[in-house]
């Protein structure tokens, strides 16, 4: 199972090396177009700086910015027992050597995603949507996905590459705002450099600099998420080698894609941590998609019947999908008989949408601090955070109930 | 002089691999260790759960005496077990019990609805599939492990150092074999 990594490694390397040198290039040519031809060298340092600053930070703490940037919220065991459980599982499955923090954020979309520098200091975060659409077996499906991430080491890299695409795209956004304006408030300036022989080499620079400072962050997000894709399919193979059961993840995936909800705080860079494409509603292109089909990997979960390991997840894609395997044939080698287990009995379980949409606010509630008290006659009162006092009366029966002393 | 160079550099080159080797014998044997005492903190998680259980059902159902004797007696019996025997014998008529419990429970709607109970009957489930993953995840180590000390050429540093196989957890009972089910709905 640990094989994969190793090459995921070479990959991500090979993959981050590749965005570097798309990195330097633009960083150099867009030297060449401002500062002639001395000016590759500077423009080659400022991009190094621009990716080292932005380095610096997302080691820091650019776990910390991803969760705030998704409005996740940390939770203790107590607001969410079965979400805390599961994870505690699944971190036992893995042999996780910590128990990785755990967020809830405050979206009606059903949607989750891993994030973290290693597997001692990952995070893992759900939208309170998926908490109340999902059973308990479904549940563990999607966080053995997340777990498979932190173990296959894709947080990292995650990280890594988000980082070299938003320098590239910093950069190129810098350099296209800055032609934009200049080219409107002293167009003199260059009309009157043109003029002489040095300046006709500077126009062609300059429109080189145009031609890369658009094609380059295109060409960045191509990479990452070429990348992403391969190992969604690796981290629902290793999610099944976990939990055992196919299904589970299979109709989590089902109800997530049926779900047209958009998730409100996703963006381009965060996108491929996500369990599913967050961006519903608008219809992407292939290659363009951080994601893979989700009905194919509905279909190769379901495929699974003779077992859970690897090879058993890779005979089962190949087969459904027709191409090579996806799985290193390293990890496939080493596989040993691992048997599938049965549904728990919640599985069968299925509440109306309503209920869904008034479990997940409360679960916001929750988060949000609310305190939860049932009175006597059996009515169930939800008192907010800033709630002044200590003594709430019944709507119903009038009765007097103490706030804190539940 | 050269050759002298040249034998020295050979000789640390191997040290060095040697080492290696050696530590990453020492952190797979240690990760063994670890994933075993997980499933002892499951199983004792069990044994602390269950006097809640007792207490907060026996309200609901006074009928049910023999049950609840049942699930008490195979508790203490798990916790005074001496052997590994012992102890995985009277850890499997625990399970017994209290899948048979959790049957009884269904005749109970008043009990199942209690929130007392619920978030009681989610963290026994919850210790269920825990120790079944813990297992699950010994048995995983334990693989790396004894892979490594049979493969070349760690096994030759296996030998040196007396690094010796582990043997997997193995249930011998057939039903065992599959995660724990507590049914509950």
């Amino acid at each position: 199972m640990w094989e994969q990594i190793r090459v995921n490694r070479r990959n991500s390397i090979l993959l981050l090396g590749m965005m570097a040198l798309a990195l330097a290039g633009l960083g150099f040519v867009l030297g060449l177009a401002f500062g002639g031809p001395d000016g590759g060298f500077i423009g080659l340092i400022i991009a190094t700086a621009v990716w080292l600053v932005l380095m610096l930070v997302s080691f820091a703490g650019g776990d910390q910015i991803l969760l705030a940037s998704s409005k996740a919220v940390p939770v203790t065991h107590d607001v969410h027992p079965q979400l805390f459980n599961v994870v505690e599982e699944m971190k036992i499955a893995a042999n996780l050597p910590k128990m990785p923090k755990v967020y809830i954020i405050n979206e009606m979309a059903p949607n989750a995603f891993a994030t973290g520098r290693s597997p001692e200091s990952a995070s893992v975060a759900v939208t309170a949507g998926l908490l109340a659409k999902l059973n308990r077996d479904e549940l563990q499906g999607v966080i053995a996905h997340e777990v498979s991430h932190i173990v296959n080491r894709d947080i990292l890299f995650v990280t890594l590459a988000g980082v070299m695409l938003g320098s590239i795209v910093l950069l190129s956004q810098v350099f296209l705002r800055s032609m934009f304006y200049s080219s409107m408030g002293s167009s003199r300036r260059y009309s009157s450099r043109s003029s002489s022989n040095q300046g006709g080499g500077q126009i062609v620079m300059i429109v080189i600099a145009l031609i890369a400072a658009i094609l380059a962050p295109i060409m960045a997000q191509l990479l990452y998420f070429a990348l992403s894709r391969r190992r969604e399919y690796l981290a629902d193979a290793g999610a099944v080698r976990l939990t055992r059961y196919p299904e589970g993840l299979a109709s989590a995936l089902e109800k997530i894609a049926g779900d047209r909800t958009p998730l409100e705080a996703a963006n381009n860079v965060t996108a491929p941590m996500y369990i599913s494409m967050p961006f519903k509603g608008r219809k992407a292109a292939h290659l363009h998609s951080t994601h893979p089909p989700i009905e194919e990997r509905i279909r190769v979960l379901r495929n699974m019947s003779r077992g859970a390991s690897f090879k058993d997840y890779s005979d089962s894609y190949s087969q459904t999908v027709g191409k090579a395997s996806i799985v290193p044939p390293s990890a496939v080698k080493a596989a040993e008989p691992v048997e599938l287990r049965g549904a728990s009995a919640e599985a069968g379980r299925q509440e109306s949408r309503h209920t869904q949409q008034r479990q997940a606010g409360d679960i916001m509630r929750k988060v949000g601090g609310f305190a939860f008290l049932t009175c006597d006659c059996g009515i169930k009162m939800k008192v907010p955070p800033n709630f002044k006092g200590d003594k709430v009366k019944c709507p119903r029966c009038g009765r007097i109930s103490s706030v804190h002393g539940q | 002089m050269w050759p002298l160079i040249i034998i020295g550099g050979i000789v640390l080159v191997v040290i060095f691999a040697l080492i290696g080797i050696y530590n990453a014998l020492v952190r797979l044997r240690n990760q063994v260790d670890n994933a075993w005492s997980q499933i002892d903190v499951q199983l004792k998680r069990r044994h602390d759960l269950i006097p809640n259980l007792v207490e907060t059902a026996k309200g609901y159902m006074q009928h049910e005496r023999q049950t609840f004797e049942s699930i008490t007696q195979a508790r203490s019996q798990a916790m005074g077990a001496r052997t590994v025997e012992q102890a995985s014998q009277a850890e499997g008529m625990l399970s017994d019990a209290l899948s048979k419990f959790m049957l009884v429970v269904e005749n109970y709607p008043e009990l199942k609805a209690n929130q007392n109970f619920l978030s009681l009957q989610e963290e026994l489930t919850s210790t269920e599939n825990k120790i079944a993953f813990a297992r699950q995840g010994y048995n995983d180590q334990v693989l790396f492990y004894n892979n490594k000390i049979q493969m070349f050429p760690s096994n030759v540093v296996a030998g040196m150092f007396n690094f010796t196989k582990r043997d997997f957890f193995e249930i011998e009972n057939a039903a065992e074999r599959e995660v724990p089910k507590v049914s509950f709905s």
